[in-house]
Order: C-alpha cells, then sequence, then structure tokens
C-alpha cells in the first residue's frame, strides 16, 4: 500500500511539471508587451527595455521558463503590481479562504450525494425516487450565482438570519462560530451542483451493483436488508464514485469563482476575477497555478482512497 | 460534467426503429415537457426582430427600476430604464448562440481529435490523450478564466474559452469508441478494400460514431449555456452595451436590495432554458443509449415475490422428505410477454440424499433451485403457485425474518461462479466470519477460529493465512472451496448446488465433486445440484431429475436413468457425454432449440425435437407417469430398456 501510494505521488510529479509549462505557456502567448502593459503606454523606450531586462523577457522562451520555475521552487512567484505584495503570499491567504468553503461543500456534497444517491435506488421508483430524481434535476440546472443571489434575497435580507457577504464580521467576529455563520449559505449554494452530479451517480452506481451475484450471495447468506444495501453494496459503489467526487473537487473550486464573488468571500476566485479585470497577470498566473496543482493532489488522494476500498486495484 | 461510458451503436440498424425512437421519446413526458419549452424558448429568440418590442438598449432614466408589470413594461425596466422583457428575449437569443455554437466547436474539435487517435492509436494516440489529460488536470472553469485572462473580457473569447476546455470531454468519449470500431470486421473489411484511412474514418466510422456525438452534445450543451452565462455574470463575457442573459444578472447583482427582480428574471431563463435542455438531453440518452435507459436498471428486491391465488396452495406430499417442493411455478413478466421458467415441478428431497437436475440452459433448472428460497430477483420474477416445504413448514408463506434466518443456515447455497459470487472487495475471512456471525452470535475471534476450521474442512492449505486473502488472490478451486466452506458454516440441513463446478477446470471440478461427496455422508446434508452435465451427475446424485422447458420430464435413481433413458430428451442428453476410451462414437447435438418459455405449444415442449413425435403429443396434458415409487417419465411413447431415441 505504502509502496502504491509512493508511486503514485512519483506519477503526479510529471502532471505538476506539465501544469507549470502549461501556465507559463498560457501567459506567455498573451499578446502585446508586459512591460508597457505594466508601465502604461506612455512608458518611454528606455523604461520599457529595462523593464523587460529585470522581468528576463529579453531571453528565449526555455530560458526564461527556467528561470521561472527556479524561482517558483525558492516560493517566487514574482510581485502583484496592483497590490504591491508578494503573489505567493496574496494566493495562500486567499487559497486558504478558499480551501475553507470548497472543503465545506464538498464535505457537503458527498454526504448528502450519496445518501440521495442511496435513497433514491433503494426506492426505486417510488415517492422518494421520484421527488430526489426531480430536484437533482432542478439543481444540475440552477445557475449557482443566481442561487446564491435568491439565498442572500430569503436568508439574509428577508428573514436575517445568515449574514450576506464576507467571510467574518467586521465587528467583534473572527471566531468558529461566526465563520459558520458566515460560511452557511455560500458552501450550500456551492454544493447544490455537485450533490446533483453524485446523487445520480450513486444511483446508478447501487443499481449496478445490486444486480451482481455477489448481493445474491450475501442474501442467500442470510444477512439483513440493511447490512446488504449499506456494506455490501455501498462498497462497491463507493468505489466507482471515489473518483467522481474527485473530479467534482475540480468544480467545487472552480464554482468557487462565482460564489465568492457573489457572497464577497476573500477567496481565490474573487482574486482571479479581480485580477484578470485588472490585468494583474502574475496574480493569475500565481493563482492558477495554485489551484491546479491542489486539483492535482486531490484526484492523487482520490485514487489513493479508492485503492483502499478495492484491492484489485493494487 | 460527469463522464458516461457510452457503448458504440450497432452497425446496421433496422430502419423501422426509427420512428419507434420519436415515439420512445414523446412517451417520456418530462422529455417532452422539456422539449415543449425548450421550442417555445427557442421560437422567442429566433422571432425577437419580428416582435412589437421595445429596442433592448434605448436607455431611460426616467423610467428606470420600474416594478413588474408596469404599464408598457410587463417584466419592468432596469437600472437604465430598459424595458426587461426586450431585453430578455434579445439575451436569451444571444446566450442560446453563444451556447450552442460553443457546443458545436467543441463537438467539432473534440471529436475530430478523438476520432484521428482513436483510430491512429500508437504514438499519435498517446501524444493527443497526453495533451488531453493536461488539461483535464485543470479545474474545468479556472481553465476558462484562464484562457479569458489571455484573450481579454469580451463574449467571443468566453465563447472561445468554454469550447476549449469542453473539448476534452469530447475526445475522451469518441476515442473510446472509435478504438473499439475501428477493431471491428467492417472497418477490416474496408480497410481491405483499399479505402484510405481517411474515407474510412468519415465514411465507416463517422457515422457509427455519431449517435455518441449528438448524445454528448445534448448533455453538455446546457452546461455550456450555463458556463457562459457565468462568465458574463462575472463581466467577463458579453460588454455593455451587449447583453446575454449572464451579464443581465450580472448588472442587477448589483441593485439587488432595491430591486430583485432585475436580477431574478433573467437568472429564471437561464435556469427554464438549461432544465428543459437536460430534460431533452435526459430522454434524448435513454434512448440512443438503451444500456442507460431507465427500466434496464431495475433494483431486485430482497425476496422473490409470491403471488400463489389463495386455496390453491398444495399439501405437502406423502414422502417424508427434508425439502419437499410442491407445484412450484415461476414466472418472468418482461414487457408484456410472460415467461414460464418453473411450470409445476414437484421436488422431495431426503436427508443425506443428493437428487441432481439436469438440463440444457433455460431448462429453468437454475430459477426451480432460486425459487425454494427467494433469490430469484423480482422484478421481473415472482413465485405464482405451489409451495416449497422445510421440515413441513411453508416456505413461500414465511416472514422476511424467518426467511433470513433460514437462508444460510438451514439451506446453504453454492453458486456457479466463485468469482462473481464472492464479494470482490472482503477478504475471505470477513465474508467466512459474517456468514457464521450472521446465523450464530459469537465474538470475532471465536469466529475466526471456526472460519479458520471450515477452510481446513475444504482442504485448503495454510487456512489461517488465507482468511486475509481477497477473492482474486485465489484460484477458481480454490474460491469454490471457499464458498463451499461458507455454505457449511452453520450446520446445513439441505445444499443447493447451482451448477458448481462448471466454471471450474476438470481435474479441480473432480476434487470438488469429491469433497461436496465427502462432507454430505460426514454430514448428513441433503444436496440439490444442479447441473447440465450427466458425467458430474453419476459422480455424486442418488436419483436425478431431468428438466426440459421449465418442467420435470423424466425422475428415477441415477443408475437407472443412466443405463435405461426412457424420455428420448434424456436419451439425447445422455448421448452428447462423450465417453472415455470410445472416441469413434458419434456425439450428436440435440437438434433444433428449447422453447422460449413465454409461448409454450400445448402438449410435449420436446415435440418439435423429438424422433418419436406422435399426434397425441401436441395437445393436452401430459402426465409425469410414475412407473415405481421413484422412476417417472412424461411421455407417450417412452423407449422401451436398450432402445435409442
Amino acid at each position: 500500500m505504502a509502496a502504491y501510494i509512493a508511486r503514485r505521488l512519483l506519477a503526479a510529479i510529471p502532471v505538476l511539471f506539465g501544469l507549470t509549462i502549461i501556465v507559463f505557456l498560457i501567459m506567455a502567448m498573451i499578446p502585446g508587451d508586459p512591460a508597457t502593459a505594466i508601465l502604461g503606454s506612455y512608458a518611454t523606450p528606455e523604461n520599457v527595455e529595462k523593464l523587460n531586462r529585470d522581468l528576463g523577457l529579453d531571453k528565449s522562451l526555455p530560458e526564461q521558463y527556467f528561470i521561472w520555475i527556479g524561482n517558483l521552487f525558492q516560493g517566487d512567484l514574482g510581485r502583484s503590481y496592483t497590490l504591491n505584495r508578494p503573489v505567493l503570499d496574496e494566493v495562500m491567504e486567499r487559497f486558504s479562504a478558499t480551501l475553507i468553503l470548497a472543503g465545506t461543500s464538498l464535505i457537503l456534497c458527498s454526504v448528502f450525494g450519496l445518501l440521495a444517491g442511496i435513497v433514491s435506488a433503494v426506492r426505486q421508483y417510488g415517492w422518494a425516487d421520484k421527488i430526489i430524481t426531480l430536484l437533482v434535476l432542478i439543481g444540475i440546472s440552477t445557475p449557482s450565482f443566481w442561487l446564491g443571489l435568491l439565498l442572500i434575497l430569503v436568508f439574509a435580507v428577508n428573514l436575517r438570519l445568515f449574514p450576506a457577504s464576507g467571510m467574518y464580521a467586521i465587528y467583534g467576529g473572527g471566531d468558529l462560530p461566526d465563520l459558520l455563520h458566515h460560511l452557511a449559505l455560500p458552501a450550500l449554494t456551492l454544493s447544490v451542483v455537485a450533490t446533483g452530479v453524485i446523487a445520480r451517480l450513486t444511483r446508478t452506481a447501487m443499481l449496478e451493483v445490486l444486480r451482481q451475484d455477489y448481493i445474491r450471495t450475501a442474501r442467500a447468506k442470510g444477512l439483513s436488508e440493511r447490512k446488504v444495501i449499506y456494506k455490501h453494496a455501498f462498497k462497491s459503489a463507493l468505489v466507482g464514485v471515489v473518483p467522481v467526487i474527485g473530479i467534482q473537487a475540480g468544480f467545487v473550486i472552480g464554482g468557487a469563482v462565482y460564489i465568492e464573488t457573489v457572497f464577497q468571500w476573500p477567496g481565490i476566485g474573487s482574486m482571479l476575477v479581480t485580477a484578470i479585470s485588472t490585468r494583474d497577470l502574475l496574480l493569475v498566473q500565481g493563482g492558477v497555478l495554485v489551484v491546479a496543482a491542489a486539483y492535482v493532489l486531490f484526484n492523487l488522494l482520490a485514487d489513493v482512497v479508492q485503492t483502499i476500498l478495492d484491492p484489485r486495484l493494487r | 460534467m460527469t463522464e458516461t461510458t457510452l457503448s458504440a451503436p450497432a452497425k446496421t440498424k433496422p430502419r423501422s426503429s426509427r420512428p419507434g425512437t420519436l415515439a420512445l421519446l414523446l412517451n417520456n413526458s418530462l422529455a417532452t415537457g422539456g422539449l415543449i419549452v425548450l421550442v417555445l424558448i427557442c421560437l422567442l429568440a429566433l422571432a425577437a426582430p419580428l416582435l412589437p418590442l421595445a429596442d433592448p438598449d434605448v436607455t431611460a432614466p426616467a423610467d428606470r427600476l420600474m416594478p413588474v408589470f408596469s404599464e408598457g413594461h410587463p417584466l419592468g425596466t432596469d437600472h437604465l430604464g430598459r424595458d426587461i422583457l426586450s431585453r430578455l428575449i434579445w439575451g436569451t437569443r444571444v446566450s442560446l448562440a453563444v451556447g450552442l455554437s460553443a457546443t458545436i466547436i467543441a463537438a467539432f474539435f473534440g471529436s475530430l481529435l478523438g476520432l484521428v487517435a482513436g483510430y491512429a492509436g500508437g504514438r499519435t494516440d498517446t501524444l493527443i490523450m497526453r495533451g488531453i489529460d493536461m488539461v483535464m488536470a485543470f479545474p474545468y472553469i479556472l481553465l476558462a478564466l484562464a484562457i479569458v485572462a489571455v484573450l481579454g473580457p469580451g463574449l467571443l473569447n468566453a465563447l472561445y474559452a468554454i469550447a476549449l476546455v469542453n473539448i476534452p470531454f469530447f475526445a475522451r468519449n469518441i476515442r473510446g469508441i472509435t478504438l473499439g470500431l475501428s477493431r471491428r470486421e467492417f472497418v477490416d473489411a474496408a480497410r481491405l478494400s483499399g479505402k484510405s484511412p481517411v474515407q474510412i474514418l468519415f465514411l465507416e466510422i463517422l457515422p457509427n460514431v455519431l449517435p455518441v456525438i449528438v448524445i454528448t452534445m445534448s448533455t453538455t450543451v446546457g452546461w455550456m449555456i450555463l458556463e457562459t452565462a457565468g462568465l458574463s455574470f462575472l463581466g467577463l463575457g458579453a460588454q455593455p452595451p451587449q447583453a446575454d442573459l449572464g451579464s443581465m444578472l450580472g448588472e442587477g447583482r448589483k441593485i439587488l436590495f432595491t430591486a430583485p427582480h432585475v436580477s431574478i428574471i433573467p437568472g429564471l431563463m437561464i435556469f427554464a432554458l438549461v432544465m428543459s435542455i437536460n430534460l431533452f438531453g435526459d430522454g434524448v440518452r435513454d434512448i440512443l443509449d438503451p444500456r442507460l435507459r431507465a427500466g434496464s436498471l431495475t433494483r431486485p428486491v430482497s425476496r422473490t415475490a409470491v403471488e400463489r391465488a389463495v386455496g390453491d396452495i398444495p399439501a405437502p406430499s406423502e414422502k417424508s422428505g427434508v425439502l419437499d417442493v410442491r407445484q412450484m411455478r415461476t414466472e418472468f413478466q418482461i414487457g408484456s410477454s410472460v415467461y414460464k421458467a418453473v411450470g409445476g415441478v414437484d421436488l422431495n428431497l431426503a436427508e443425506g440424499e443428493c437428487l441432481g437436475i439436469v438440463g440444457e440452459s433455460g431448462s429453468g433448472k437454475s430459477v426451480t433451485a432460486m425459487s425454494i428460497m427467494g433469490l430469484v430477483p423480482t422484478p421481473p420474477g415472482r413465485i405464482v403457485g405451489g409451495a416449497a416445504y422445510l421440515d413441513g413448514e411453508d416456505l413461500f408463506a414465511a416472514g422476511d425474518k424467518r426467511i433470513r434466518d433460514l437462508r444460510g443456515g438451514s439451506v446453504a447455497y453454492v453458486f456457479q461462479d466463485p468469482l462473481s459470487t464472492l464479494h470482490p472487495l472482503f477478504t475471505v475471512g470477513d465474508q467466512l466470519t459474517e456468514a457464521i456471525t450472521t446465523h450464530q452470535p459469537m465474538s470475532g475471534s471465536k469466529a475466526r477460529d471456526k472460519a479458520i476450521e471450515l477452510l481446513s474442512l475444504v482442504r485448503i492449505p495454510n487456512a489461517r493465512e488465507r482468511l486475509s486473502a481477497y477473492p482474486h488472490e485465489l484460484s477458481g478451486g480454490m474460491r469454490q472451496r471457499v464458498c463451499i466452506a461458507m455454505a457449511l458454516a452453520n450446520d446445513a440441513k439441505v445444499l443447493i448446488a447451482d451448477e458448481p463446478t462448471t466454471a471450474l477446470d476438470v481435474t479441480v471440478q473432480s476434487q470438488i465433486l469429491t469433497l461436496m461427496n465427502g462432507l454430505r455422508r460426514e454430514r448428513n446434508a441433503a444436496i440439490l445440484f444442479i447441473t447440465h452435465d450427466f458425467g458430474v451427475v453419476s459422480a455424486i446424485c442418488d436419483r436425478v431429475a431431468v428438466m426440459y422447458a421449465g418442467r420435470i420430464v423424466e425422475t428415477g435413481t441415477t443408475e437407472d436413468v443412466l443405463a435405461n433413458p426412457r424420455h428420448p430428451y434424456t436419451a439425447k442428453l445422455i448421448e452428447c457425454v462423450p465417453v472415455l476410451g470410445e472416441p469413434e462414437r458419434r456425439l450428436d447435438a440435440i437438434e433444433g432449440r428449447p422453447p422460449v418459455v413465454n409461448n409454450l405449444p400445448a402438449g410435449c415442449a420436446f415435440a418439435d425435437r423429438c424422433p418419436r413425435v406422435g399426434a397425441s403429443c401436441r395437445s393436452g396434458e401430459i402426465d409425469l407417469e410414475m412407473s415405481s415409487d421413484t422412476r417417472g417419465v412424461r411421455c407417450f411413447f417412452p423407449l422401451a430398456p436398450g432402445e435409442t431415441a
């Protein structure tokens, strides 16, 4: 098992390198001259040339990449010119806020998605199944940014149960209950689509597993229906659903871009949107890189969990 | 987006299935509803220039933020006094156009990549798929954001970004199918006829892949509309004064508290659009990909449904046996046809006795075995008549709890394929101890000791170490020994073995038979042994019952039946068994096929294949004529001793 995890970790290294190349190339493909972009169109040619030299832009593309990746290893992702602070500091601060939001959503969608999927499969064609199927359809068809606005209108403006925006109260906040109070609406909104997707897949996976010969064996052994479903069938279904949860992590992190904008959550998504509008490209680059790397690591985790569940994959 | 594996449709499709497809779609009321809403929205968007709408871009500061149902503005006005209804319809037009274009672009390039990768294989395939994997390593929306960051905000750039990030999704799906198709005969034939790879790819493979492309498009178009709207919502898509639904929502957000209708209305439209597309897309997918159709994945319940007519329950026979099956009938309801898999079977099993049930596949012998403890899946199966008595107790009338106690307790099963009947994710030890503790509450360590004991009993070497093995780590014979050990866990009175040796090779087969025979003598358990092989019957069974089309056609002691088969079918079956040392003996296959049991002819079901058939065979009921206590045959013209069919 340890050997397998080590092998998978090693296999992730080229993927991570590939990511750095893609991120680097995307930024290198930007039309126009970054120095002009930074200094503005009134900059003197001498200044532009000097900045280009400072940024290393007079060198060849591979050289630029190796300088960039060398800096990356030293934790230097450059400086954000709009915020005038190191990109890495800003990205890490923002990313931790996103992790809190996306992590909570991922837990919510896994728990509710799996539960809804199981109930739906076990009560196939019953009322519970029909209601869940309809809710799932509505869930995956609802624009999350719109749902967020609706929830703000209902729960923050009308009912005054939850705050409409931010991560902590401005005065006197900062503790865990305050965080959870602020987290409730955005985390719920963010988890809706992924819950639907996971519920759908769990339902199909459960129905498929329940037809297997080994389920008949479990019944022939005289096991209670609860054990047949929640122990024997669910474990097999989970093997198929875990990688989907891994993929959903990407959608949750991506969807956080909208939700953070709607709820003014100080995460990396809202940072990226601002950075794109202000063309703070080093910040965009750093943000994209960190999130993509986190996604790769998360999928790695999903792989490992799947392998723990299924001995045949070892 | 979730990944669905789609099965490739067959190369030739009967023409007649086409109208059926549309009919099927209209049968699905949700899909039809989705289609109607979708068509309405599309018509509205297309007709926008013809409708008497206010100019969507004309501002009127005096009329700003008018509520819904205002004079001249049915949906009110926005913060610049523009008519929301007009902007909504024009915005829908833009959103639809952008979403559809993105889907077409993604489908075109993605399918092209998938086709080339799947057909070319080798290095080209590796190169393309590594690139695709790389792109997929990014969270989807993040990549779209990065692309917009490079290209700059704008509706067209958002369109390109969304199309680009969806290409891998198409490429992966199409590649898998192309890969399968390119190994098929019709592609080989085209290659041999001298067609160029380009011709093969576009004339032979593409038409077969097209339905999958359509399915993938129908499942992604809603998503793409949602995502482009999202980018516009963030201010990275449509730029003012141009508006799509997303940018309307984004603008409305700023005045959410004072005028919520400005943002609620466009959101509602996005929702209606995407929901109708998803409903319709699900319907299309269900029809084009029958494997995923809802009905094909029906969950069997824990016990076969019993629907016996009241007052039609046969009493136990006079023979005292541990298991007494009387006139059992089991049916399958598939669509509108009813398959009578078991049509009135009588069995009697004494203590320590081994009764074989022999027949071709489809004769109903397995269903007979499964029906006894209610293991036939419902739906579609159900027991419609007869009774099964275990020590005088009617099993079909027993409660669920009682049946659970008996299953694996007094009545244990051994199934055919030990690889699929053992749970792949639990160790042998877990599965064994579970079988023990379900019926005999005991501590974990005690149960483990008992499990080791059982494994030794079925002659598995190193039993203690084997406990931590998973089924896939054992050989076929070892796996079947584990299954037998599991069946023996609770001192069963009756062991029902459904072709337990069929999946094993011959030497292992005889070991398992010897093992079961020995255990039967040691423990005095009765065995109901299902098989299609008379060789196996002669090795283990005391008595044998031959089944054909759901009924017993001949029964007797094994020696008797083997030496003097009386039913022509039995005789033919015995002739099929090769005899060692008689290589010149002709092995006769029985001509024809067993009848389909949804439409059984009157009289003898074997009549059409029988060499001795007479006029009387095709009408009326033919009884199982008992010539002695054990010997019986269901035939008007039975063979005389020594006669061949």
